[in-house]
């Protein structure tokens, strides 16, 4: 399969952030991947389509550290990568959105952003959280984004969906992630709230993180992406440059209509 | 120069803040249990004027200490939304080793280390089996409450174990002017348990395993490591308990000691503790146990009868509860 290059722009040549090489895994009998191979170019938001059990979230969780792939390598950066945990992958700067936000209610937006990643000063063996540097670097991080959230210690409990959204994704794009993982970002927001995550989606691009995005939102895919790959019954089945491509297109690819 | 410029326009506001808060009917929510105390000590005062007096504060204070501490570890386990009811049995058996050591020619340092691996045995078998066994707190640690309570008769053969000991009759009379040892102790307790809770690592994912066990395991923190500390830390405070009780009472005794249970878990509830996990404080908690610890002091000496405080003790808690739904 090749792809056409864009015309302008380092970032077309440039060696891809994440290159899944035939990764199949299976559970029990049920062959959930089969030698899926795709790229995500640095710095590009890659939006992975299919329909439901077509191996979209197991193929993130392989790249999440959440599972691993019974045959086949991820290179991340060029080299491979065997993930034993999720916290693996996320030393390794690879942070996941998850769909249910994985945010504490009753603890402050502070505290879930730096929830297991607390800032601590030690006096001899004791350390005591460093209250006050997580409640700026929180600022920090939430107007870098340019994020709506009230204020950083204000409870999860208090915000809208969106809010909620916005700290979820603030948290991954922070400490120094260079791939972000949204599973579903905008499935259970309004019109408006899906429009600033959107906005926020784009702002993490252009600060230079790469994002890959599960979506069943077709035009959302159109509007977001640079890249789509489609993956149907566990297998990928066709990518395409969003620029050069149609809903059309995308839709007769999940739906096996048309074969690449 | 830029500080005062800050700080000026926001006196204002503050104190509009203030005002607001007062109003707010889940700012008297949060305090209830203060709101309750000073109410009682009031009410009381008014009755009786000697419920005041420098003598009664100290008794009062020495009687709250052990329910304090007892609270104190219940808040933990109730904080990763678990309860511990064992915490008084894990106490009793904790006594009975301490009473058979002491009566063995132990000595005293050996004997109260023995109470505290007793009663913090039963802290980590609670916790082995909610967090690896996967079964409901409430079902393990009843049924620890059988078990450790059972231990204590059979070590005992169910006959109490008389304790001299001077510096045990120091702790229990002792103090530093109205403060007694034993309330110092609770005290000491209750602000390091503070410091835990809200000043490291540990007391932000005992929080978040209460709150949201699926969003804390998510972020990489091993819940089941979680609750098998915050049981371990129950044992071991109810370990303490144990020293004090027996140095109050003067003597080790298989007694199954159902009110401090109760009282434990009334105590977290009045301080605004939620039963659901996620959410709590210490000073609420070591109030509610003053508060407890008011209610009976001040119904004795008005000469109620000793029948009225338990039935007043389930009003005040059901009220305090009450109020908890309006918490923010």
């Amino acid at each position: 399969m090749t792809h056409p290059l864009p015309s302008d722009g380092p970032a077309a040549v440039a060696e891809p952030l994440i290159a899944c090489e035939d990764v199949s895994l299976s559970f029990g009998s049920v062959r959930a991947l089969s030698e899926v191979s795709l790229t995500l170019r640095p710095g590009e938001i890659t939006a992975l389509v299919g329909d439901n059990g077509a191996g979209k979230s197991t193929l993130v969780r392989c790249i999440s550290g959440v599972h691993r792939p019974d045959s086949g390598r991820i290179l991340f950066d060029g080299s491979p990568v065997d993930f034993h945990s999720p916290e693996d992958a996320r030393d390794a700067g690879i942070e996941t959105v998850h769909q249910n936000l994985a945010l504490v209610e009753d603890l402050a937006v502070w505290q879930n952003l730096f929830l297991n990643r607390e800032l601590v000063r030690r006096f001899g063996p004791v350390a005591f959280l460093d209250r006050r540097a997580m409640q700026k670097r929180a600022k920090e991080m939430v107007s870098a984004l340019a994020v709506n959230v009230p204020a950083v210690d204000s409870r999860v409990r208090r915000l809208s969906g969106g809010q909620r959204q916005a700290v979820a994704i603030c948290r991954a794009a922070g400490f120094s992630s260079r791939l972000v993982i949204m599973d579903e970002p905008t499935a259970a927001l309004g019109v408006q709230e899906t429009a600033k995550v959107e906005d926020l989606i784009h702002g993490l691009r252009d600060d230079g993180h790469t994002v890959l995005l599960i979506s069943h939102n077709f035009a959302q895919v159109m509007r977001l992406s640079d890249q789509v790959w489609v993956m149907r019954a566990g297998r990928c089945v066709g990518g395409r440059r969003t620029a050069e491509t149609t809903g059309d297109e995308i839709v007769s690819l999940i739906t096996g209509a048309r074969i690449d | 120069m830029t500080d005062a410029t800050l700080a000026a326009p926001q006196r204002g506001p503050d104190h509009r803040a203030w005002a607001a808060r007062l109003r707010d009917v889940g700012f008297w929510a949060d305090w209830a249990a203060l709101v309750g105390l000073v109410v009682l000590v009031i009410v009381f005062q008014s009755a009786n004027s000697t419920f005041l007096s420098v003598g009664n504060i100290q008794s009062m204070l020495v009687a709250a200490a052990i329910l304090i501490i007892l609270a104190v570890g219940q808040t933990f386990v109730i904080a990763t939304s678990g309860i511990d009811l064992s915490i008084a049995s894990a106490m009793t058996l904790g006594a009975v080793a301490f009473g058979q050591a002491y009566q063995a020619g132990w000595g005293l340092g050996p004997a109260c280390l023995l109470a505290v691996a007793a009663s913090a045995a039963v802290g980590v078998a609670n916790g082995l089996i909610v967090a690896r066994g996967k079964i409901t707190d409430f079902i393990v640690t009843l049924g620890a409450l059988s078990a450790a309570s059972g231990l204590a008769l059979i070590l005992s053969d169910g006959k109490p174990v008389t304790v001299v000991d001077a510096s045990l009759l120091k702790l229990s009379t002792g103090g530093l002017g109205v403060l007694g040892w034993t309330f110092l102790i609770a005290a000491g307790v209750a602000v390091a348990a503070h410091v835990v809770l809200f000043h490291t690592r540990f007391g932000t994912h005992v929080l978040a395993t209460g709150g949201a066990p699926e969003s804390a395991s998510a972020m990489g923190i091993s819940t089941a490591r979680i609750k098998i500390a915050v049981y371990v830390i129950s044992g071991v405070l109810a370990g303490l308990g144990s020293i004090l009780l027996v140095a109050r009472v003067g003597a080790a005794e298989p007694a199954a000691n159902t009110s401090f249970l109760l009282n434990s878990v009334a105590a977290v509830v009045l301080g605004g503790v939620s039963l659901f996990g996620g959410r709590a404080t210490i000073i609420g908690p070591v109030i509610g146990a003053l508060l407890l610890t008011a209610l009976v002091n001040g119904l004795t000496l008005l000469g109620v009868s000793q029948f009225y405080q338990p039935l007043s003790v389930g009003i005040v808690v059901v009220l305090a509860a009450f109020l908890t739904r309006f918490q923010r």
